[in-house]
């Protein structure tokens, strides 16, 4: 044997140098202050582990590629947020109060396809699609039934809906004032993301720049008078649900969040002031690595954007946190049941790569809105992995290793060639870039030409997908699913003729007609005159239609 | 329910009779070219010749599609009658192609209105532009013949094709954006001869004024030898925002005004003596090519080929000798 | 040969609608749908999104689609598949109608029922729905 040291005495010899560095002090008193979650944090077989390995930048440090906050889990487990809606409001108001029972705090909202699309229940477009895929919201009345006998002053609410966002949170906000609580004391997040929405989604109603018109509308609102509110929520989700690759996904919504930041501050709203409530929603698919280098790769650029571009000067700007959701385009109509162990694994991603809060997919969202004892075994397999796996216990674990690493590097040098295109796109400004690459079919030419190599590797046997072009023997499955009653329909129409009946005409008319005049002034703002036209039980699309006439439709070009 | 099969003279009756769905199979028949395309145009060819033809181009994404759905949704509004012939690029490896962005009508859209459209059929080049020499004049013959008017083609880009497609209609309408150099490649091209008058579309872009300016420079500088300089009339240049709905009513204006001009300075013989020439041309072409290689891969043919490359004559010798019995005994071949 | 004719007669080539039917704006299967109908040698006329019945219907009319394909996400398929068999029936257009999407095994023989030509779920190959395209049509056209 020689002199020299052992692989594991320069190990600890390393370990000892960063242990005792200044920046390990800092970090390890920031973290000695924090209030840590009441456990062992030890092995299984009782071994006991440290908070974190390798040297920093340490989490809850600029640029905070190893997490936002310097406890990460061990403070504060991930939210575990579940998404529901489904019928009738009635419906969904039993499914939250089940969850509030079960001790739960948040509440997620999923509206139906005609809700999203700012489209009353007795639309000629609502044909087929009325309660389907959510919960239906017409008019006050409905959001009123929506949160029966629940105080929203203990909540937190999750509304998924972009673009009619302003009038369903004017109806959020009306509700919580009939029932006693003040809009400054509703905790939340609207989605609200446009720009996705003619990216990928496609949900969207009136041209881009007026549509953010009404996001920067919102957010002066939200910043003025609901401290706890979240504005918008940009969600790359969708994008990579279209058929995107990862570095597309991130680069992609990370850009959206630059030019919401720029449509903001160009609104007069100082950065600093609601940069800190922008949040984001990403995917996390199944290349393990790849997803947990585009998480770390989306904090860092985003605290170095606004920090440095930007001109961000509170911390709360530069953090990137965000919600994540398993891959629903991941799962398979074949061999259902298998799509456990994929979001098993894509939850276990998420968790690594230090997300805030995490909906797991129900194994049979391929065939159809996912049955009760499919949603409940999805919230196991991530309590599995918040308390079985010990992922929680160490804060970044594959933090330093040399491949996760290099991925997180190969992530940001993807996004950053994007958003230099968009940069030169936009002249300068990533807003133009973004209105650019939306006018000119950029984005969904980008994620078109991705799903189409995905589906060709797919189809010529080069990426294998188990359960459809291999190991396919037993698909015998003969699953049950969810199904929507069709008198829902007939139902919802007949309560909205009811509340048409029961309504003064006349003050209806004149708050549409406030709406409309509001869309033509580009200095005021939509949010007042909104919540007074719902309050007088305006339907969604009557107030939707009020700003269509000032804002125009929206036709997609169809590109492939 | 089988799809009906009916004859050629059967779908024009019902097509001249307004039926849509018949005038769809024929224009079907016409892409295919051949004796039944043949048969279509000796019977449309008497009914024909009452419609203003209008030929739109311009580079990819200069919002020609926007445009046209505005103008005939304004033309359907005002009682008129159009057709649209969308001309796009298909793939030339497989022939397939796919034929995206059609034409939308704004106020058609909602469920159940039931309101009239305009007729829109797309056609794709199918990996040679000879086939769409011949099969766009027919076409827009065959909307002439049942009582479309105006025929509006739409062609996207700026080459050869799209100079011959619009330099045959009564009207020739060249788009252009700002910020792409589409004024330099249409000045290549040779659009900006044929075009009667521009668009600039997206006019509240950055640079817009420029386009404009670069435009009238070129007119000033070319030499307009052509009838039209002789009656003094120069293109008009029409900024529009077809998006924001913006202009649409100055194109159809200015495109009113150019055909106004055209039967003023009876000059709409001469476009359309031109435009049967240009067409005559083209079927001449393309039959004389399959002549050529009918008599190349004839007896005799193949054996003055053989001869030539076993250098026993020469190639212009064994050209000339085909020439001869193409020339002089057609029948044979 | 001696055909005093221009040009040949060009074979038969299926033109085929893709369209997304109603509100649902989940396009990514229906892209690459429009993509591998085009490798296969079709031409597909892809309408986009929001479309209506009467616009389906106008638009297979004008391009004398051989087949109309549509795309349903939303499980509203049980309403809007048999809405456009109907609206092409009444049209007497005999264009077969294909959907495609996330249907579940319940729904597949009412579908057929109600007319629609054929169904295709997630994970059928290229082949498959290029195949399931010409047969459609070639049992149409029977």
């Amino acid at each position: 044997m020689s002199d020299a040291p052992t692989g594991n005495e320069a190990d600890a010899a390393a370990e000892e140098a960063w242990r005792s560095s200044p920046e390990y002090a800092a970090w390890r008193e920031r973290y000695d202050a924090a209030t840590l979650r009441d456990k062992p944090y030890e092995t299984m077989s009782g071994v006991p582990v440290e908070p974190i390995y390798g040297p920093g930048p340490y989490p809850g440090e600029y640029p905070y590629t190893r997490g936002v906050y310097p406890s990460m889990y061990r403070s504060r487990l991930w939210t575990m947020r579940m998404f529901a809606g489904f019928g009738t409001a009635e419906d969904t108001n039993a499914r939250f109060k089940d969850i509030l029972r079960n001790g739960g705090t948040g509440l997620s909202t999923a509206f139906d396809m005609p809700t999203l699309m700012g489209r009353d229940s007795d639309s000629p477009w609502a044909l087929g699609e009325v309660g389907r895929a959510g919960v239906a919201v017409d008019t006050l009345a409905d959001m009123e039934d929506l949160f029966a006998d629940i105080d929203l002053s203990g909540v937190s609410t999750s509304m998924t809906i972009n673009g009619p966002a302003a009038v369903v949170l004017a109806m959020y906000i009306a509700v919580a004032e009939k029932t006693g609580v003040p809009q400054a004391k509703l905790a939340g997040t609207i989605q609200n993301d446009i720009f996705k929405e003619y990216q990928a989604q496609k949900e969207y109603i009136y041209p881009p720049r007026p549509s953010v018109r009404i996001v920067t509308d919102m957010i002066q609102y939200t910043a003025a008078e609901m401290p706890r509110w979240h504005p918008v929520s940009i969600s790359g989700y969708h994008i990579r649900e279209a058929g995107s690759t990862a570095a597309q996904e991130l680069a992609f919504t990370l850009a959206n969040g630059f030019a919401y930041v720029e449509a903001a501050v160009a609104a007069g709203v100082d950065v600093d002031e609601f940069a800190g409530r922008l949040s984001f929603f990403f995917n996390s698919h199944s290349d393990f690595f790849e997803e947990i280098g585009k998480f770390r790769a989306a904090r860092r650029i985003w605290a170095r954007w606004m920090k440095e571009r930007y001109g961000a000067t509170k911390e709360r700007s530069m953090l990137c946190r965000f919600h994540t959701q398993t891959a629903g385009v991941s799962l398979t109509a074949q061999q259902p049941e298998i799509n456990i162990a994929r979001v098993a694994i894509q939850a276990l991603a998420g968790a690594l790569g230090g997300t805030q809060s995490l909906h797991t997919d129900s194994f049979d969202e391929a065939l159809a809105l996912p049955t009760e004892k499919a949603a409940r075994i999805a919230l196991r397999t991530q309590q599995i992995v918040a308390h079985e796996t010990g992922a929680a216990d160490v804060i970044d674990p594959l933090g330093g290793s040399d491949y996760v690493e290099w991925m997180t590097d190969e992530m940001e040098r993807q996004a950053e060639a994007i958003f230099a295109h968009l940069d030169d796109l936009g002249q300068g400004s990533i807003l133009e870039g973004v209105y650019a690459g939306i006018e000119n079919g950029y984005f969904v030419g980008e994620i078109a030409d991705s799903a189409y190599r995905f589906e060709r590797e797919v189809n010529n046997g080069n990426r294998i997908i188990v359960g459809v072009n291999a190991f396919t023997d037993g698909d015998d499955s003969d699953q049950s699913i969810l199904r929507i009653d069709a008198s829902v329909e007939e139902y919802q129409r007949k309560r909205l003729a009811d509340v048409k009946l029961g309504r003064d005409d006349a003050a209806v008319q004149a708050a549409l007609a406030a709406v409309t005049a509001t869309a033509a002034d580009p200095t005021a703002n939509l949010m007042p005159p909104i919540i007074d036209a719902v309050k007088a039980y305006a339907t969604l699309e009557e107030v939707s239609m009020a700003m269509e006439k000032e804002f125009g439709t929206y036709v997609e070009k169809a590109i492939i | 329910m089988a799809r009906h099969k009916r004859s050629i003279p059967e779908l024009y009756a019902a097509a001249r009779s307004g039926e849509r769905r018949a005038l769809g199979r024929l224009l079907t028949l016409v892409e295919r070219g051949g004796a039944g395309a043949d048969q279509i145009s000796e019977l449309a060819h008497p009914d024909a010749g009452r419609a203003h033809i209008v030929g739109i181009t311009g580079a990819p994404g200069a919002g020609k599609s926007t445009l046209v759905g505005q103008l005939v949704t304004d033309l359907v509004a005002a009682g008129r009658n159009p057709a649209v012939l969308a001309v796009d690029p298909s793939s030339p490896l497989t022939g397939g192609a796919i034929l995206g962005d059609r034409i939308r009508m704004d106020d058609a859209a909602e469920p159940g209105s039931g309101k009239a459209t305009a007729f829109v059929r797309s056609m794709a080049t199918r990996g040679h532009s000879g086939g769409l020499a011949l099969a766009v004049p027919l076409a827009v013959r065959v909307f002439d013949a049942v009582g479309y008017d105006p025929v509006i083609i739409e062609t996207v880009g700026v080459g050869q094709v799209e100079v011959d497609v619009v330099g045959a209609a009564d009207t020739a309408v060249v788009v252009m954006t700002p910020g792409t150099g589409d004024a330099v490649q249409a000045n290549k091209a040779g659009l900006l001869e044929v075009a009667d008058l521009f668009v600039v579309n997206k006019a509240d872009r950055p640079g817009a004024n420029d386009v404009r300016r670069d435009l009238d420079l070129m007119l000033d500088l070319s030499h307009m030898t052509g009838q039209e300089s002789e009656t003094g009339y120069r293109p008009p240049i029409i900024m529009a925002s077809a998006l924001h709905g913006d202009g649409s009513g100055d194109v159809w204006d200015a495109v009113e005004a150019h055909l106004t001009h055209l039967d003023e300075a009876d000059l709409r013989a001469v476009r359309r003596r031109h435009r049967i020439r240009t067409e005559v041309r083209a079927r001449l072409e393309q039959a004389m090519a399959a002549a050529a290689e009918t008599a190349m891969n004839s007896e005799r043919g193949s054996q003055w080929l053989d001869q030539a490359e076993r250098t026993e004559i020469a190639p212009t010798h064994a050209t000339n000798q085909l020439l001869d019995v193409l020339l002089s005994d057609p029948e044979e071949h | 040969m001696t055909d005093t004719s221009a040009t040949d007669e060009a074979p038969e080539q299926l033109r085929v609608i893709l369209a997304k039917l109603g509100l649902d704006g989940h396009d990514r299967g229906i892209k690459v749908v429009a993509r591998i109908l085009r490798d296969a040698g079709m031409e597909v006329i892809y309408l986009g999104l929001r479309q209506t019945t009467d616009s389906i219907v106008a638009a297979a009319e004008q391009e004398d689609a051989d087949a109309i394909g549509l795309s349903m996400h939303n499980a509203g398929h049980m309403t809007l598949a048999p809405a456009m068999v109907k609206a092409v029936d009444e049209a007497d257009l005999g264009t077969p109608v294909i959907v495609g999407g996330i249907v579940p095994e319940d729904d597949i023989q009412p579908l057929l029922d109600a007319g629609v030509a054929a169904v295709l779920g997630p994970g059928t190959s290229a082949e498959g729905v290029a195949q399931a395209v010409r047969d459609a049509v070639a049992a149409a056209n029977a």
